[in-house]
């Protein structure tokens, strides 16, 4: 029985490129604004990275394919770059492969990547794209909003909530990433909104209305990772280490089967088990204390709360018009604005959540820094309710 | 021995309905005496509405309680088939998963062409017994403040041909006359009709050719004893041919012209339809079609026209007037509408991928695992229940016919659709399975968790790159 990654690799440099609507920045800029951030911090030279981890979702639109985008970028020393995608998951896989080479003992220092330059279609929105030869000749023409919104009646006909009510909880989980943005200065939407501002917005796809969607950005963000050993070699005192690094995927139970009533999102349920058993978590409600999940929209967001186990089934809508995930809840949800207002350049969001955390146990998350946390939470959500892959990481801080 | 007659028939039209009066407020200006009255209202297509899903749906309510296994050969008469080759009569013999030995032949290029395939149905049943399903639609388009504008509907009707017992009317005698004469008629290239002088082709067209022709067709069969005159054209056209080959006025019924307006190529079979929902047995029937001379087909009903489906009553009532002229116009392609960048996304159809899967795709069919019964779309090569998963273990089945119920669902206002919001979700079909697909002919704020819905074949996506379109099925309110 393999025992998992816990423990065995740090996380010794983070980097993360502003977010936001970025005119006047390539994906090449965007990939270095992140990388100089994050070899500053590790404190190392470009060339003892030995393999790189490239993240991007909209091949073709960001950047071409394969890995060597990152390598022309920072002229890294010719070394294997891998380029990954799992969709919205994508930037924590990057994570993924970069933390497991590291683990299996086939390099000492790597580097996991994401960037996604979404502002160059000259439109609003995801660019559009074809989902399979086969699937583009039955499936709906859905938009993420679209398809995000499906959970939206389907959780009120299940838990018995008026559309009113949920309304209200997920104006709650915007107007507070919102909030909380205000506090995260490389954040794409630092501006206050109201609870009411948000339940008055235009219908984008029912029941969510504009504010309930994230913002679509461009951004990069980044790790460095390697051996516990190796970062106190690098004179790293207090470390953060990944304690677990778990992937559900669909298998067209949802999108086939009965057995899904489109009210939760199954992966997440499976990825946050296997994750919280590796991490050796036994009760995430008393251990865990931030978590940055997939509010790609706000009914993702609540209804991950009961899908990661931090709700009851049915209470999110109670948890969170009570604060429960607000910045001085018990549990407090994207602290940096959350995909909703820190952006969602796709390939690079699981890293980004990955760097709040990162910035938030090693305490240097400025006026938005929580007291003292040591264990936080990341969470994707890649696809679309019915079809798509989770992810869930957990890390760690240990005081030197 | 068994007669040879008409055993059922169906009929479809479009939700949509424009109010007339909305075309005058509109047009008026601009069409001045052409323009008419503003009586009833007229049937137009959905966005996702062609002459060939219209067909599909007149046909499965032809087919609607009967065993499909018999029909041996389907004829699709148009004018305006979506594709000029391509043989469209296929596409609607795969909808319905029709035998694979079936002969499929688009009839075209005239309007009585909808008769003309039921006098040639009738012909071959008398000859060798076979089954015909004959299947005539139109989508006319014609140009804004057009005096066929007003009088054109969108529709479809069917007729089952055959010989057995159980004949809704039996055919009792015909007559053809051929004329070359052009009361109206639409260039290859071009995209409406021109029309000549209603009172010339009401002289020397009808009234020269349909009474001689009719007593052609009638024989030594007293002209007072027909009791339903069906004649392709307006209702005055109608009643002269009526005076004029002695039939008694009173034969003539009404055109339908208030209800959904002329339907073009499926008219003749639509009247046929509402003659034979309401006539006694042993009434006489009398179709004549129009179109460079005139088939004429003597019928006498048996009163035992089957009602499985919706049928021409069904299909007058389940229309919704509106009074949105430019979505009308939209939805002909008559105005150049904005849908956004969105919009530009390449719709190409993989044929082979399509080829492939054309069964479920085309006549939607999913898979039923042998060995735990789950049933599943997109069929698969491993079962999709969490329990089972087993290989290689599904056989076709059909979810065309099937109910379900909304599990999930939006209106989404973001997406691409030429009818915005755009809705579609999760449905769970009666007997099992589960299909994320399309919803149509629902208005926002209709759809809902547990809404119970049928299945439609409609226009997927247009290629307009291309010229292509795609079709499947969307999920519709069950609305009774």
């Amino acid at each position: 029985m393999a025992s998992g990654i816990r423990d065995q690799v740090a996380i010794v440099g983070m980097g993360c490129s502003r977010f936001g609507e970025r005119w006047d920045c390539s994906a090449d800029d965007l990939m270095v604004e992140a990388f100089t951030e994050a070899v500053a911090d590790a404190g190392i030279e470009r060339d003892r990275i030995e393999a790189a981890w490239l993240g991007v979702f909209y091949q073709d639109q960001s950047v071409a394919r394969s890995g060597l985008p990152l390598s022309f970028a920072l002229r890294l020393p010719n070394v294997p770059v891998t380029r990954v995608e799992n969709l919205c998951a994508t930037g924590t896989e990057a994570l993924r492969g970069a933390v497991y080479a590291v683990a299996a003992g086939a390099v000492d220092i790597a580097l996991a990547f994401g960037v996604e330059k979404l502002k160059d279609t000259g439109f609003a929105g995801l660019p559009e794209r074809t989902k399979g030869t086969f699937e583009d000749l039955w499936q709906p023409g859905f938009t993420p909003p679209g398809a995000f919104a499906q959970l939206g009646a389907a959780y009120a006909a299940r838990h018995g909530h008026s559309i009113a009510d949920l309304k209200r909880a997920m104006a709650h989980v915007s107007w507070k990433s919102h909030e909380n943005a205000v506090a995260s200065p490389k954040a794409h939407l630092r501006n206050r909104i109201t609870i009411e501002q948000a339940l008055a917005a235009p219908m984008v796809a029912y029941p969510l209305g504009l504010f309930d969607c994230c913002g679509v950005s461009d951004g990069a963000a980044c790790a460095i990772v390697t051996t516990p050993a190796i970062a106190a070699s690098l004179g790293k005192r207090d470390m953060v280490t990944v304690k677990a690094l778990a992937l559900a995927g669909s298998n067209g139970v949802e999108m086939g089967h009965a057995s899904w009533d489109g009210s939760h999102t199954l992966t997440s349920r499976l990825a946050a088990g296997r994750a919280f058993r590796e991490a050796g978590i036994t009760k995430p409600t008393e251990q865990v204390n931030l978590m940055e999940v997939h509010d790609c929209f706000s009914i993702t967001e609540l209804v991950l709360m009961e899908d990661l186990g931090f709700s009851a089934p049915g209470r999110a809508v109670h948890d969170i018009l009570d604060g429960r995930y607000d910045r001085t809840g018990a549990i407090p949800c994207q602290t940096d604005g959350g995909l909703k207002c820190f952006g969602h350049p796709v390939g690079a969001s699981g890293l980004r959540m990955a760097y709040e955390i990162y910035t938030q146990l090693l305490g240097r998350a400025g006026e938005r820094q929580l007291a003292a946390p040591s264990i936080g939470l990341t969470h994707n959500l890649g696809g679309i309710p019915n079809r798509n892959v989770a992810s869930v990481s957990v890390l760690g801080l240990h005081r030197g | 021995m068994h007669g040879t007659g008409i055993q059922s028939f169906g009929a479809y039209l479009p939700r949509l309905r424009l109010e007339r009066a909305a075309i005058i407020e509109a047009m008026g200006w601009a069409a001045g005496l052409r323009a008419g009255k503003p009586q009833g209202a007229r049937s137009y297509c959905a966005w996702d509405e062609d002459a060939l899903t219209m067909a599909v749906e007149a046909a499965r309510d032809c087919l609607s309680g009967h065993d499909r296994s018999g029909v041996a050969s389907l004829v699709f008469a148009s004018t305006t088939h979506p594709f000029a080759d391509r043989c469209n009569a296929g596409v609607v013999a795969e909808a319905l998963d029709l035998a694979q030995s079936l002969r499929t032949t688009d009839g075209a290029g005239h309007q009585r062409a909808g008769v003309s395939a039921l006098l040639d149905a009738l012909r071959n049943a008398r000859i060798d017994g076979q089954q015909t399903l004959v299947v005539a639609a139109d989508r006319r388009v014609a140009k804004a403040g057009s005096e066929q504008e007003t009088r054109f509907g969108h529709g479809a009707a069917a007729a089952r041909v055959g010989t057995g017992p159980d004949l809704a009317a039996e055919y009792v005698a015909e007559a053809s006359l051929r004329a070359d004469f052009v009361d109206h008629f639409r260039g290859a290239e071009a995209e409406y009709d021109y029309a000549y002088e209603e009172r010339w082709i009401r002289d020397e067209g009808y009234l020269a050719l349909m009474p001689r022709a009719i007593k052609t067709a009638l024989g030594s069969i007293d002209a007072r004893d027909v009791r339903h005159l069906l004649v392709q054209g307006p209702q005055r056209f109608a009643t002269a041919v009526a005076k004029a080959a002695t039939i008694r006025a009173e034969a003539v019924p009404a055109d339908l012209h208030t209800e959904c307006g002329d339907t073009g190529v499926a008219h003749p079979l639509l009247l046929l339809g509402a003659a034979l929902e309401q006539a006694q047995g042993g009434e006489l029937i009398v179709l004549a079609g129009f179109g460079q001379g005139c088939d004429v087909i003597v019928l006498r009903a048996t009163g035992r026209a089957p009602a499985a489906g919706r049928g021409v009553s069904g299909s007058l009532a389940a229309g919704v007037a509106n009074r949105d002229y430019v979505r009308f116009l939209a939805n002909c392609g008559l105005v150049d509408v904005e849908w956004g960048m969105r919009a530009e996304r390449d719709n190409r159809t993989a044929q082979p991928a399509a080829w492939r899967r054309h069964r479920d795709l085309t006549a939607f069919f999913g898979g039923q695992c042998r060995a735990c019964g789950t049933v599943q779309f997109p069929l698969a090569r491993a079962c999709v229940n969490p329990q089972c998963r087993a290989f290689d273990t599904q056989d076709p089945v059909q979810l065309a016919e099937k109910h379900g119920r909304v599990k999930t669902f939006t209106e989404d206002w973001l997406a691409v659709t030429r009818s915005p919001p755009h809705v579609y979700g999760n449905v769970e079909l009666e007997g099992g399975g589960n299909v994320f697909i399309e919803f149509t002919d629902v208005r926002p704020g209709e759809a809902s968790v547990g809404l119970a819905v049928r299945f439609v074949f409609r226009i997927k996506d247009f290629d307009g790159v291309r010229g292509f379109r795609r079709y499947f099925w969307k999920a519709t309110p069950v609305r009774n």
